[in-house]
């Protein structure tokens, strides 16, 4: 709570402690002498007793506002929340002293007005201090995500630690970070060995090992052992500033959703207070013209004020942005960051979902998948490894990582560039390559027609068999493309590969569409033709890693890369991003943005439907001669309408930092 | 060009009509008035003082401060 908070909070508690003891005691009294606090003592001027009562809480819970309220109108600000409150209540004790006037002459007349003018007033400050009070916690729930503020680094200069603000690191400075301690620039370790939590990066909750020589992003939190760092990017640049950045500066570009809730609140109040200033003197005077009797004007100034009351949009201005702002927050915590609230209202009207294929769909790294013939399976995978030895190419480790052997033999290896290898060991002549490499040396073969890359081996010029290696789909994959092919939305799968690879994953995924053998540069064009076969008003969104695909994520509506946190221009280029490599957080992004709008749309519904029904209920009133007596209650009801709402609403958002989403992660 | 101020500002209807006020000012292309994160972005073609947007958000909202 900050001072201010605290400081009102006081006064709303007095006050309404206040308020309680003369409403009771004045209800109580009513039971005994049947008037009330006036009945205290005879006296013409009695009706003086609950008023100066009233108003001194009124003056005392409000000053703020009433100030306000006229600074507001010598600026010619009249449609003013502060002025309208102000001029409802005081309206209400006005003709509290009216109707008191009037009782001297005639005791049969009610009075009534100051209970309520004071209480409307005291609610519209509870509301206003339980909105600050909601706001900055949410404000600080996100913050807290990534504790930045007095954030300070220790630097090592000619071997003495400094304590330095972050902003002050230049690059190649060397830090030191201590167990516990946040990492706050990016950079390279060059002394320790340590485990690091990722977990406000990345939403990974298993801590990560890491080592000399490793790179390490800012934001993550060193767990065992101190290590030094050499700085790469100025404190402005790196990674937790630029997320922090990105989240704060997301719910500045606004949702439809948004725009609408702002122009619809522009002209509300302005309605509303024609309508009272109408309904206070038109009806009235109908009344008098048609039937000759001018007496009932009280009846529908009552009305007015009750309009006043629910003028404020206040409920739905707040409770919109701010279910979004909860939502941004709730999604980096997932390691999903989201740039913008308005995608996650996009998100909810997807036409078709592109993904690229390797590294998205799949895990980009390859395995042995089928060899043939299978009883030669150890003697082929054997020569194999022999021969891919020393090479680093994705399928010489997949070979390598299935037998899981260590050579020791001298071999000598000779590369025959987009055909294999040829290696020598003793006696033996190993050949291990593509069709090409066999159609050259002359081997009987049997070519295998496959959906996934084959090598065949040969052993002193006699053929052994072949090793076919498939890139390997994500665990998770499947289900992501379920749940689009469940709700209607198109799957496209975008790859470089060819067509039989491509035909493969297809039918393994259910992927609707695919696109093989293109180049990255043809990509973007793809998705165009995607883009421009959706339905109007449907959205289309694209996921790859960031890498060679900038172009294609600029393109789609929303642009999602994968677990390139590191990556200035994935993170750039993209309008969300995984920050980890789990193709599951878009269900889980997806089931967000769901019950995000849901809610948005629940308060809008809410709080458009209370404050019509208590407009109606208010205009009613002082035309059923059955509900006259109702008159002034209807500004108790039409408080709720006004504070109550704006309440449940922010209530209601708050849900969103509640709501259940993937249990696999946090 | 684009600025970012750090601002504070009491109540969210309050930001919003201090964002449709500073978006008459000429030369304005774009003002965002965040009170979720208490921070203003305004998009203009040449530098606003920043005295003449506290004076008119003040005209709306006498509270209003940038920081």
């Amino acid at each position: 709570m900050t001072k201010k908070q605290k400081k009102n909070l006081k006064r709303i508690i007095i006050a309404s402690i206040l308020f309680l003891i003369i409403f009771i005691s004045d209800l109580i009294l009513e039971k005994i002498n049947g008037r009330g606090l006036i009945g205290i003592t005879n006296s013409k001027l009695s009706f003086l007793i609950p008023f100066i009562l009233y108003f001194s809480i009124y003056l005392y819970i409000g000053n703020k506002t009433i100030l306000k309220a006229f600074k507001n109108i010598i600026n010619g600000e009249v449609l003013d929340e502060n002025f309208l409150m102000v001029l409802s209540t005081i309206g209400a004790f006005s003709l509290g002293l009216f109707t008191s006037i009037k009782s001297i002459n005639d005791p049969s007349i009610k009075i009534e007005g100051f209970d309520e003018g004071c209480a409307v007033l005291l609610f519209y400050e509870i509301g206003e201090w339980f909105q600050s009070y909601s706001i900055t916690k949410s404000r600080k729930s996100i913050k807290d995500l990534l504790d930045l503020s007095d954030a300070k680094v220790t630097v090592i200069e000619n071997n003495i630690e400094i304590v330095k603000d972050p902003n002050e690191i230049k690059v190649n400075d060397i830090i030191l970070v201590k167990p516990g301690e946040r990492v706050l620039l990016d950079g390279i370790i060059i002394n320790g060995n340590s485990t690091i939590d990722t977990k406000s990066l990345t939403g990974e909750s298993l801590p990560k090992d890491i080592k000399e020589g490793d790179s390490i992003l800012s934001g993550v939190i060193n767990l065992t052992e101190s290590i030094k760092i050499k700085v790469l990017k100025e404190y402005n640049d790196s990674t937790v500033k630029r997320i922090m950045d990105l989240i704060e500066n997301a719910t500045n570009n606004k949702t439809k959703t948004e725009n609408f809730i702002n122009k619809f609140s522009r002209y509300y109040t302005v309605v509303v207070v024609i309508l009272a200033l109408f309904l206070a003197i038109i009806p009235p005077l109908l009344i008098g013209i048609i039937k000759g009797d001018y007496s009932h004007f009280l009846d529908f100034i009552y009305s007015s004020l009750s309009f006043l009351v629910v003028s404020c949009p206040c409920a739905l201005v707040v409770s919109v942005p701010l279910t979004f702002f909860l939502s941004i927050g709730r999604a980096s915590k997932y390691g999903i960051l989201i740039k913008g609230s308005t995608y996650l209202e996009m998100i909810n009207r997807l036409g078709s979902a592109v993904f690229d294929k390797t590294g998205t769909l799949t895990k980009g790294n390859f395995k042995v998948y089928n060899v043939i013939p299978e009883k030669n399976r150890n003697e082929i995978l054997y020569y194999a490894s022999l021969a891919e030895k020393d090479s680093l190419h994705p399928i010489a480790l997949a070979i390598k990582n299935e037998t899981n052997i260590s050579i020791n033999k001298d071999v000598s290896i000779i590369n025959i560039s987009g055909k294999g290898v040829i290696a020598k060991e003793s006696s033996n002549q190993i050949l291990v390559g593509n069709d090409k490499l066999m159609e050259e040396y002359h081997i009987s073969f049997e070519k295998v027609l496959s959906d996934s890359t084959v090598i065949y081996c040969a052993l002193n010029s006699k053929y052994l068999g072949s090793i076919e290696i498939r890139d390997e789909i994500k665990d998770d994959s499947k289900e992501v493309i379920d749940s689009l092919n469940k709700d209607n939305i198109q799957t496209v799968m975008l790859t470089g590969d060819n067509p039989l690879t491509a035909v493969r994953i297809k039918n393994e995924l259910n992927i609707s569409t695919y696109v093989p053998s293109l180049l990255p540069e043809n990509k973007a064009t793809e998705l165009e033709k995607i883009m421009n076969n959706n339905k109007k008003g449907s959205y289309t969104l694209y996921v790859g890693d960031g890498i060679n695909d900038a172009l294609v994520l600029l393109k789609s509506d929303i642009g999602i890369s994968m677990g390139k946190l590191g990556v200035d221009a994935a993170i750039e280029a993209s309008d969300i991003v995984f920050t980890d490599d789990n193709i599951k957080s878009l269900i889980t992004l997806r089931t967000l943005a769901k019950k995000t709008m849901r809610i948005v749309k629940e308060n809008i519904i809410f709080i458009l439907l209370i404050k019509f029904l208590i407009l109606f209920f208010a205009m009613l009133v002082p035309l059923i001669e059955d509900l006259i007596a109702l008159n002034i209650k209807i500004m108790w009801i039409s408080v709720f309408g006004d504070v109550g709402v704006l309440i449940l609403a922010i209530l209601n958002s708050l849900r969103i930092t509640k709501i259940k989403l993937d249990d696999s992660k946090r | 060009m684009i600025k970012t101020y750090d601002i504070e500002v009491d109540c969210a209807n309050c930001a919003l009509k201090v964002e449709n006020a500073l978006k008459n000012i000429e030369n304005i292309i774009n003002v965002s008035v965040n009170y979720m994160t208490q921070k203003m972005v305004i998009e203009s073609n040449t530098e606003i003082p920043k005295k003449e947007l506290l004076k008119i958000a003040r005209k709306i909202e006498p509270d209003f401060e940038i920081n």
